[in-house]
C-alpha cells in the first residue's frame, strides 16, 4: 500500500514539477529582447540579393535585417484543427523558404487555440512570453476577434490568414486580413452569377447556426437584391442537422431552382450533392471558399462534383511553378494535397517578409516599434502570394484581390 | 458540547478561505505590480476568478442540495449575455466602465436568476438521472435561443429580434444609423468593450463565498443539506423541499450569471457555442475534484485545472492527454486511504469523515 502511494506521489510530483517549468520560466527579462543576432546564420549580411530566385522577393530586398520572432495561433487539435494544421505548415514552410535565401531570419512557434476565444487569448499571451514580434493568426473567426482586441492594445502587428469576418478588423489599425471578408464573398458570388449566368433562378442551403455560413449568406442576399437577381427558394440546416437535405432540395426543386448556392463547408456540402444526384435533381451548385477541400474529401466519389463552381483564391490545381512547389513540398512534408487554409498561412508569411523589406525593421526592434512601422507601410506594399496576384491592402486592414472562379472538371479545378 | 465544536471548526474553516483567498489575491497583485508574473498567467486571472466562481456555484447545486445539473453553463450564457448587453447598452449612458460591470454583474445574475426559477419549477420535482437530463437539455435550449437573438442599441433604446427563420439579419432590426449590433445570433456579441478586471474577479469571489458559506452555515443550509442526505427523513420532520431546492438552485444559478456576465466583459467576442456541455462538465470536473460540498476545495481545484492545460503548453500535441492523466493521479489520490490518513493528520478539529468510518 505504501509502495502504490508513494508510486503515485512521485507520479504526481514530477508531472507538476514539468508543468512548473513549462508556466514559470521566461520571466519578463527577455520579453522585449529577442535573443540577439547570434542565431542568425552568416550569410546574414553579405548575400541580401539571392532572393531572385524567389517571385515575391521582387520588392525592396535587404533593408530588413536580422532575426524576427513569429507567432502562430491556431485550433492545432479539436474540430476545427485541419484548418489550423493546414495553416501553420503552410507558414511553417515559407518560413523555412525565407530562411534559406539567407538575410532576414525567422523564428516560428505556433500554439493551439483549439478555435475558442479564451484559448486564443491564453495562446497569444504565452506566444508574448516568448517574445513574439509579430502574429500570424488566428485562423478562425471567433478566435481572431477576442485576440484583436488584445493585439489592438498591446500594439502587436497581426495577420490573420483565414479569419474572414470584418469583425476582425474593424476598428483595429494593426489587425490585417489575408483571405477575402465574408461580405466579399457574397458579393462576389453574386455579381459572378448575374453577370455570367444572367436569369438564373438562385436557391440558397445554408447553415444558420455558423457565423461564417450566415454572414456570406446575409451579403449574398443584399447584393443579389442590388443586381436583380432572383432568389427562389432559401434552405437553413444547423449542426445538428448536416446529415439530411432531402428537404432543402425538394423546397429549391420544387421553386425551381437551376442554380444552388451553398456558402457552407464541404462537408455537408458532399452529402447535399449526393443527395440531390439520388433525387434526379441536376442544378448548377455554386459553392464559396468552405467548398475548397470537396475533392479531397476521404471517400467522396468525385464524378458527384462534376459541373460544381466556387469561388476560391487557391487552387493546388494552378499550372505556375510556385504552386506546383508549394504543392509538392507540402505533399512530401505532411502527405496530402495542401488547401486554401495552408496557401493563406503560406501567403502570410511572405506577406509579413515584404512588409518587413519595405519598412527597413530589423530584428532588434520591440513588438510596438515594428507594428507602427509595418501599418505604416501596409496599404503602399503589394504582393504576389499563391492566393492572389498583386494583393494590396486598405489601410482598415481589408485585402485587395480578384476572386477566382473555377468549375471542376474531370476530378480538377479549370477556369471556366 | 459536540455540536458546539463542530461549528467551530466549521467557522474556522470559512475564515481560513477567506483569509487564503485574500491572501492570493495580495500575493498575486503585488507580484503582478512588481512585474514577476508573466503575461501568460496575467491573461488567466480574470477567467480563474470566473471559473472559481462557476465551481462554487456549482458546489451549492452538486454537493450541497446532492442534485446533479449538467447544464451551469446554460446560466453563464444567460449571464454572459444579458451582461454584455446591459454594459454595451449603457455606454452612453454611464460613462464609468467600473459602475457599468457593476450593473452588468447585477443584470447577469438577476437574468439567470430568473431564468433558473423558470427551469427549477419543473425540473426539481425531478430527481437523479431525469434531472441530469432535463438540465443537460436546458443547456442546449438556451445556446440555441441565442444563436437566434438579435439585439442591436441606439439612441431610441434597445431592439431585439428572434431570427427563428434563420432570414434576418441585424439590418432588419431598424436601428439609425448610428447603432452598435450588440448580439448577432451565430456570431455571438462582437466588439464588447474589456471591463473586467482582477480587482472585480476578487470581489465577486469573495462575494460568491460570503453568499454561499452564510447559506450553507444558516438554518436554510442545514435543511437543504437534511434534504440531500435524506429527503424522506426531512420531509418528515416539515422540511419544505421544493422551497429550499428551489432556494439553493436559485442563488447557484444567480452566481453563475454573475460569472458569466464578468466572463462575457473580459473577452472582445463570445458566441453562445462557448457555453456547451463541454464547458459545463469542466466547471462539473473542477467541483468533483475539489471535493463534493468542499468550497476551498472548488477553489483550488477551479485555479489549479484552469492553469494546468496551459502549463502545460510545451507537450503541444500531448497537452490534453497530459491533463487527463494529472485528472486520473488526482482522482486516484485523493480516493487513496492512506493518503486520507496522512492528509487528515494535518487537519484541524475532530476528523469526521474518519469516525463515521470506523463506526
Amino acid at each position: 500500500m505504501m509502495k502504490k502511494f508513494f508510486g503515485i506521489l512521485l507520479t504526481l510530483a514530477m508531472v507538476l514539477s514539468l508543468a512548473a517549468c513549462g508556466g514559470g520560466n521566461d520571466k519578463p527579462a527577455d520579453s522585449s529582447t529577442p535573443p540577439a543576432d547570434s542565431s542568425t546564420p552568416p550569410a546574414d549580411s553579405s548575400t541580401p540579393p539571392a532572393d531572385s530566385s524567389q517571385p515575391s522577393a521582387d520588392a525592396p530586398s535587404g533593408s530588413a535585417s536580422g532575426t524576427f520572432k513569429l507567432g502562430g495561433v491556431g485550433p492545432l487539435t479539436g474540430d476545427a484543427a485541419i484548418y489550423g494544421n493546414a495553416a501553420m505548415n503552410g507558414a511553417k514552410i515559407a518560413v523555412e523558404e525565407i530562411n534559406a535565401l539567407g538575410g532576414v531570419q525567422f523564428e516560428f512557434q505556433a500554439e493551439d487555440d483549439v478555435a475558442d476565444g479564451e484559448t486564443s487569448v491564453n495562446a497569444y499571451n504565452t506566444l508574448m512570453d516568448w517574445g513574439m514580434q509579430v502574429l500570424v493568426g488566428p485562423v478562425t473567426t471567433g478566435a481572431a476577434i477576442a485576440v484583436s482586441a488584445e493585439v489592438y492594445n498591446d500594439r502587436v502587428f497581426a495577420l490573420t490568414p483565414s479569419a474572414s469576418s470584418t469583425d476582425v478588423i474593424s476598428g483595429k489599425d494593426n489587425m490585417f486580413q489575408v483571405c477575402f471578408t465574408d461580405p466579399n464573398q457574397g458579393v462576389g458570388s453574386a455579381d459572378y452569377i448575374s453577370q455570367n449566368m444572367p436569369g438564373a433562378k438562385v436557391g440558397i442551403i445554408y447553415r444558420n447556426d455558423d457565423a461564417y455560413s450566415q454572414g456570406i449568406r446575409d451579403t449574398f442576399v443584399a447584393e443579389a437584391g442590388k443586381v436583380g437577381l432572383e432568389i427562389v427558394s432559401e434552405g437553413t440546416f444547423t449542426k445538428d442537422t448536416q446529415s439530411d437535405f432531402s428537404v432543402q432540395l425538394t423546397a429549391a426543386q420544387s421553386a425551381g431552382a437551376d442554380l444552388i448556392f451553398l456558402p457552407t463547408y464541404y462537408q455537408p456540402n458532399a452529402v447535399i450533392l449526393n443527395q440531390a444526384k439520388g433525387m434526379g435533381y441536376a442544378p448548377t451548385f455554386f459553392g464559396v471558399d468552405g467548398m475548397d477541400g470537396i475533392l479531397a474529401m476521404p471517400g467522396f466519389d468525385t464524378s458527384l462534383a462534376e459541373g460544381v463552381m466556387l469561388l476560391t483564391p487557391f487552387s493546388a490545381d494552378a499550372a505556375d511553378e510556385r504552386t506546383q512547389s508549394f504543392v509538392s513540398k507540402y505533399n512530401e512534408l505532411h502527405g496530402e494535397t495542401p488547401n486554401q487554409f495552408a496557401a493563406d498561412g503560406y501567403d502570410a508569411v511572405y506577406i509579413i517578409y515584404e512588409a518587413l523589406q519595405a519598412a527597413g525593421c530589423t530584428g532588434d526592434m520591440s513588438a510596438e516599434e515594428i507594428c507602427e512601422a509595418i501599418v505604416a507601410v501596409m496599404p503602399t506594399i503589394s504582393v504576389d502570394g499563391l492566393t492572389g496576384q498583386g494583393m494590396t491592402w486598405a489601410s482598415t486592414g481589408e485585402v485587395s484581390k480578384a476572386p477566382m472562379a473555377v468549375v471542376i472538371k474531370d476530378g480538377v479545378y479549370v477556369t471556366p | 458540547m459536540k455540536t458546539r465544536k463542530a461549528l467551530k471548526t466549521a467557522t474556522k474553516v470559512d475564515f481560513a478561505t477567506y483569509l487564503g483567498v485574500t491572501a492570493a489575491f495580495v500575493i498575486v497583485s503585488l507580484l503582478k505590480s512588481g512585474g514577476f508574473l508573466n503575461r501568460s498567467l496575467t491573461g488567466m486571472l480574470v477567467p480563474i476568478c470566473c471559473y472559481i466562481v462557476m465551481a462554487v456555484s456549482l458546489n451549492l447545486t452538486v454537493g450541497i442540495l446532492g442534485e446533479l445539473s449538467l447544464g451551469h453553463a446554460g446560466f453563464m450564457s444567460v449571464g454572459a449575455f444579458s451582461g454584455v448587453i446591459a454594459a454595451m447598452s449603457l455606454q452612453g449612458a454611464v460613462p464609468f466602465g467600473w459602475v457599468r460591470l457593476v450593473i452588468a454583474i447585477v443584470v447577469g445574475a438577476a437574468v439567470a436568476a430568473l431564468a433558473g426559477f423558470v427551469v427549477g419549477v419543473p425540473v426539481l420535482r425531478l430527481r437523479g438521472d431525469y434531472l441530469a437530463i432535463v438540465t443537460l437539455a436546458f443547456g442546449e435550449i438556451i445556446k440555441e435561443l441565442i444563436n437566434c437573438l438579435l439585439v442591436g442599441h441606439d439612441e431610441n433604446g434597445l431592439h431585439m429580434a428572434f431570427n427563428i427563420s434563420g432570414t434576418l439579419t441585424i439590418d432588419d432590426l431598424g436601428m439609425s444609423p448610428g447603432g452598435v449590433a450588440i448580439i448577432k445570433g451565430a456570431q455571438g456579441a462582437t466588439g464588447t468593450e474589456k471591463l473586467a478586471s482582477f480587482g472585480a474577479g476578487f470581489l465577486l469571489v469573495m462575494l460568491t463565498l460570503v453568499i454561499v458559506l452564510n447559506l450553507v452555515r444558516s438554518r436554510t443550509g442545514r435543511a437543504v443539506m437534511a434534504i440531500r442526505d435524506n429527503r424522506i427523513a426531512a420531509e418528515s420532520v416539515g422540511v419544505n423541499v421544493t422551497k429550499y431546492k428551489m432556494i439553493a438552485f436559485i442563488t447557484s444559478a444567480a452566481l453563475a450569471g454573475a460569472a458569466g456576465a464578468l466572463y462575457g466583459l473580459n473577452y472582445s467576442s463570445l458566441a453562445a457555442s462557448k457555453f456547451d456541455f463541454n464547458t459545463s462538465i469542466l466547471v462539473l470536473v473542477y467541483v468533483v475534484l475539489g471535493g463534493l460540498g468542499s468550497i476551498w476545495g472548488s477553489i483550488i481545484a477551479a485555479a489549479v485545472l484552469y492553469i494546468l492545460p496551459e502549463a502545460l503548453r510545451q507537450f503541444s500535441d500531448y497537452r490534453m492527454l497530459v491533463y487527463a492523466i494529472v485528472l486520473i493521479l488526482v482522482m486516484l489520490a485523493t480516493n487513496n486511504p492512506t493518503l486520507k490518513n496522512f492528509l487528515g493528520r494535518f487537519r484541524f478539529g475532530p476528523r469526521k469523515s474518519h469516525k463515521k468510518e470506523a463506526a
